[in-house]
């Protein structure tokens, strides 16, 4: 039957997507169920962007284990997947002799955890590297990477695909039932069959774990507020520096955070809320995160912010716990996987965690490779980052690499028509920007979006009103002006 | 050899600083121009109150565009069109790209004329959701003048600059209703005369001191949040009040755009983000020259091209060896701007927005005697002009306008007849698209040339 399936995966967030990914390498036959119109839609593209040396986490938990091996092993994968990848390296910054004990003490944790390269510098050292902060002393991690969240889970999603991996967008699963051997998941207007079930739906994973009688994974949303600041900014700090941590705020506290990109993300904030996609800002958060920013960095200035978003955290642990509970990896009933409070650092430990998954499944049966498991996903051109020469050469093969769409972040007509073409058929405005990067930079899509509308109008015979921001119930316009009536 | 002047950008100012450079000596002028073809923003600007103090003429945005092209086509001036800019060296070294290939220049001088582009949502950090339907004026300004796209019904506008203002009219006679037009300041942002014809007109609420402090809405905005603020700009929660609409417009200020100037080291004014100039309109490194917007944000398309002028008159004569002539500085009449004085007419013939009152039977407050005439009509009949867009072949649309001031109570009626209206066929400048439009004695005229399009 068509919709048989020997594993699905719920969610296609970075942890989902790294489960098909990984899954992809044995002969199976595997589907994703995404509600969302694309992957990465929840807590994976709305974060610090950080691959974390994993020193925050107490050692032999899990999130310890899966952070150090996930870390130590991004390099390589990111060299796979064809996407960016900067060891920055990270500061922790002591204001004064309580910090310093405090992050004496977060180096040893981190060494038992296996990571390494941690050491107190001093502040002389630590202004050479990034002088407009200030501090008495800092913490330098010099494992601490930053990535680009949206092309990681894109490519782990798209490589998936190419291995056969079929991916479902907008079938939310409203029920699982356990039949004979297997699961009979509802989803969308759909009915799918498989053996195996793998609940990473992040937010929503505690409520997918009672869909199967498995009950007490309550997830406690814990919203993060950030900013994101013009690239100007970034050459104002160009490592990612955090304040040493305080008990008890259930996050690391509001950091500065470069992106890949170039810009410098300020946040993020803590705060529990009830609704899991409330991803509006608020006004005492927002001017609060940017007092905060200012302590780190004085040099700030408000007129530099360009954007701002909203993560929410998939907490087990309410704040009155202090807020850290480790992952929650279990098999209950059997054959139903399910991955609970995958917050921070889940990114980091995607693959690792979906490593765990394929030996649960292991563990039941022998899994035979995938003959045509190929693991390395191509580079998506980006046509600013080369050299005239190259641009020359490109722009000869293919005349829309000479057309600039995008102005503040330089993307071309060809890169859009990338970006519309995937492979997942991913189609809204949003899922286009975090293919190529345009509207994400300092104008905010006021020179280019009216020039995607026209590409996805003229040469993909979209009308307006099809044309969204993430998906239905998202459209951008309502439709044509003057319409020919005849 | 000749010397070579290199413009950056083709709108106003740009087109200004070519023909001014190519007049003042015999240098070979180039301008690089990133849209298909040059006029810059005035393209979208299908309004009129463009051109009366360089052409004496109340212009649409595409007609006092079309002037300065004709002009630039008697020249030996090139225009690269769909070509963009991507990098200048403090050395004037400039690197474009466009379907040909990377392209190189090495001019004697070099003209910035990049202009300005809108604040956001995200630099001005609105809190609340981030949903579908939050645009800036300018590009709701774009979609529906050039691209025939139709953006929301029910619409708050933020800021009230005068393509907020100017907007506002346009959605109205588009079926859109504008609920509000949200302004922080005690007095308006735009002219006189905008807030008369565009808003008074059409009898949309404008609230000054007041922000909106929330948007709502997950997938597309579903309300915002309105405040007032105090004197010392604190929103006073208790005048919170939610609007239901399904748009939010921003009108909140323009910024030069000098990401270009930065790469060669130009220095900017801190408090405009403009390029500072000297008295000869050069920046801060030798031989680069800026003008219009991208100096500071000027009121009228008129005093861009002034300033343009300037510019590449000096551009030239650098590149030439000649003394530069310091500038006399871009002669601003004083415009009105603020809240139209109760109790006053404001006279909507051109930017000065005279404030008329009758004195008795004397007419008083006008400085000139059109708007004598304008105050008899508007207490006889009150006209006004249309400035509409029809639809032409392939979905294009036309800007179009009326050849007079028609009734003011027959607008709607008239734009209705346009919505209708279907053209076929190029068109030229002032060809007539309707004859006798509702039987005025008024034609529908074309604004713009077909192929400039």
């Amino acid at each position: 039957m068509r919709n048989d399936y020997d594993v699905i995966i719920i969610g296609a967030g970075a942890v989902g997507c790294a489960i098909a990914r990984e899954l992809s390498r044995f002969r199976l036959k595997i589907a994703v169920l995404e509600k969302e119109c694309d992957v990465a839609a929840g807590t994976s593209g709305r974060n610090s962007a950080v691959v974390h040396a994993g020193f925050n986490n107490k050692p032999g938990s899990l999130m310890a284990q899966l952070c150090v091996e996930g870390s130590q092993g991004f390099e390589q994968l990111s060299e796979q997947l064809g996407i960016p990848y900067q060891k920055t390296g990270k500061y922790l910054i002591a204001f004064d002799q309580e910090d310093v004990e405090i992050l004496e003490a977060l180096i040893r944790q981190g060494e038992a955890n296996g990571v390494r390269g941690l050491r107190m510098v001093d502040a002389d050292t630590l202004h050479a590297s990034v002088p407009h902060v200030g501090g008495i002393a800092a913490m330098y991690s010099p494992e601490t990477a930053i990535i680009n969240p949206f092309l990681y889970t894109i490519a782990l999603a798209e490589n998936a695909a190419e291995n056969g991996v079929s991916f479902f967008f907008r079938h939310k699963v409203y029920s699982i039932v356990h039949q004979g051997d297997g699961y009979r998941v509802s989803a969308g207007d759909q009915s799918f069959h498989s053996w195996y079930v793998v609940n990473s739906a992040g937010l929503y994973s505690g409520k997918v774990a009672e869909m199967v009688g498995v009950s007490g994974y309550r997830i406690y949303p814990c919203r993060g507020e950030y900013f994101i600041l013009d690239k100007a900014a970034s050459e104002l700090m160009p490592v990612p520096v955090y304040p040493a941590p305080k008990k008890g705020i259930g996050g690391l506290g509001v950091h500065l955070t470069p992106t890949t990109k170039g810009n410098l993300l300020i946040g993020p904030s803590a705060e529990y809320i009830e609704d899991p996609e409330d991803y509006a800002s608020t006004a005492q958060i927002m001017d609060k995160l940017f007092a905060e920013a200012k302590q780190l960095l004085p040099a700030l200035e408000r007129r530099q912010i360009i954007g701002s978003y909203c993560g929410i955290r998939s907490k087990l642990a309410p704040p009155d716990e202090g807020g850290f509970h480790d992952f929650v990896i279990c098999e209950k009933p059997e054959g139903m996987i399910h991955l609970i409070g995958i917050e921070s650092p889940g990114l980091t430990a995607s693959i690792p965690i979906a490593g765990r998954v394929a030996r649960m499944l292991e563990g039941h049966e022998a899994l035979l490779p995938n003959p045509r498991f190929q693991p390395a996903h191509p580079r998506r051109v980006k046509f600013c980052e080369l050299s005239p020469d190259e641009q020359q050469k490109l722009i000869k093969l293919d005349p829309e690499y000479g057309e600039v769409v995008c102005r503040c972040e330089q993307v071309t007509k060809r890169e859009i028509r990338d970006a519309i073409e995937n492979p997942l058929g991913c189609r809204s405005i949003s899922g286009i920007k975090y293919r190529c990067g345009a509207t994400m930079g300092r104008c905010q899509g006021g020179y280019c979006l009216t020039r995607i509308a026209e590409i996805l109008i003229q040469e993909y015979h979209m009308k307006p009103e099809e044309i969204t921001l993430r998906g239905m119930g998202s459209p951008i316009f309502e439709g044509f002006l003057r319409e020919d009536s005849q | 050899m000749k010397k070579q002047i290199v413009v950056i950008g083709g709108g106003p100012g740009g087109m200004a600083a070519a023909l001014a450079a190519a007049q003042e000596t015999e240098c070979e002028v180039v301008i690089l121009e990133r849209e298909p073809q040059l006029g810059g923003i005035l393209n979208q600007c299908i309004h009129d109150g463009f051109g009366l103090h360089r052409f004496g003429k109340m212009l649409s945005g595409p007609e006092y565009a079309y002037r300065y092209e004709k002009m630039i086509q008697k020249t030996g001036i090139r225009a690269f069109t769909n070509t963009m800019v991507t990098d200048i060296m403090a050395d004037k070294t400039v690197t474009a790209v466009n379907r040909d290939g990377v392209q190189y220049f090495h001019p004697d001088a070099l003209i910035l004329a990049t202009g300005c582009r809108e604040r956001t949502r995200g630099a001005i950090a609105i809190p609340g959701t981030r949903p579908a339907g939050v645009f800036t004026a300018g590009v709701v300004q774009k979609l529906m003048n050039l691209h025939n796209i139709r953006v929301g019904s029910r619409v708050v506008i933020l800021g009230s600059g005068d393509i907020g203002l100017i907007m506002a009219r346009r959605l109205t006679y588009e079926g859109a209703e504008v609920l509000a037009v949200v302004e922080l300041e005690k007095e308006p942002g735009g002219l006189q005369r905008n807030i008369s014809q565009c808003l008074y007109d059409f009898g949309i609420p404008l609230y000054t001191r007041h922000t909106i402090t929330e948007i709502r809405g997950k997938k597309r905005v579903s309300s915002v949040v309105m405040a007032q603020v105090d004197e010392t700009g604190e929103v006073m929660e208790e005048t919170k009040q939610e609007i239901a609409c399904d748009t939010l417009v921003l009108s909140v200020g323009l910024i030069p755009e000098n990401e270009l100037a930065q790469k060669a080291g130009v220095s900017l004014d801190r408090r405009t983000n403009g390029a500072l100039t000297d008295q000869y309109l050069q920046t801060s490194v030798p031989g680069i020259f800026a003008c219009g917007n991208a100096k500071a944000v000027l009121d009228l398309a008129d005093y861009v091209s002034q300033e343009g002028e300037l510019a590449g008159k000096n551009a030239a004569r650098l590149a030439s060896g000649l003394p530069m002539e310091p500038t006399p500085g871009v002669s601003k009449n004083p415009m009105a701007k603020g809240l139209p004085a109760e109790n006053a007419l404001t006279c909507i013939l051109c930017p000065n927005s005279c404030q008329i009152c009758w004195s008795g039977d004397k007419i008083i407050g006008n400085q000139c005697p059109r708007g004598r005439a304008f105050a008899m009509q508007e207490q006889n009949r009150p006209m006004r002009s249309l400035t509409i867009a029809l639809l032409g072949e392939d979905g294009t649309l036309i800007p179009a306008r009326t050849s007079a001031p028609i009734p003011k109570d027959r607008i709607m009626e008239a734009v209705q007849l346009c919505k209708r209206t279907k053209i076929s066929g190029p068109y030229h400048i002032g060809d007539v698209l309707i004859e006798n439009l509702l039987g005025l004695g008024t034609d529908l005229v074309a604004a713009a040339e077909s192929a400039a399009r």
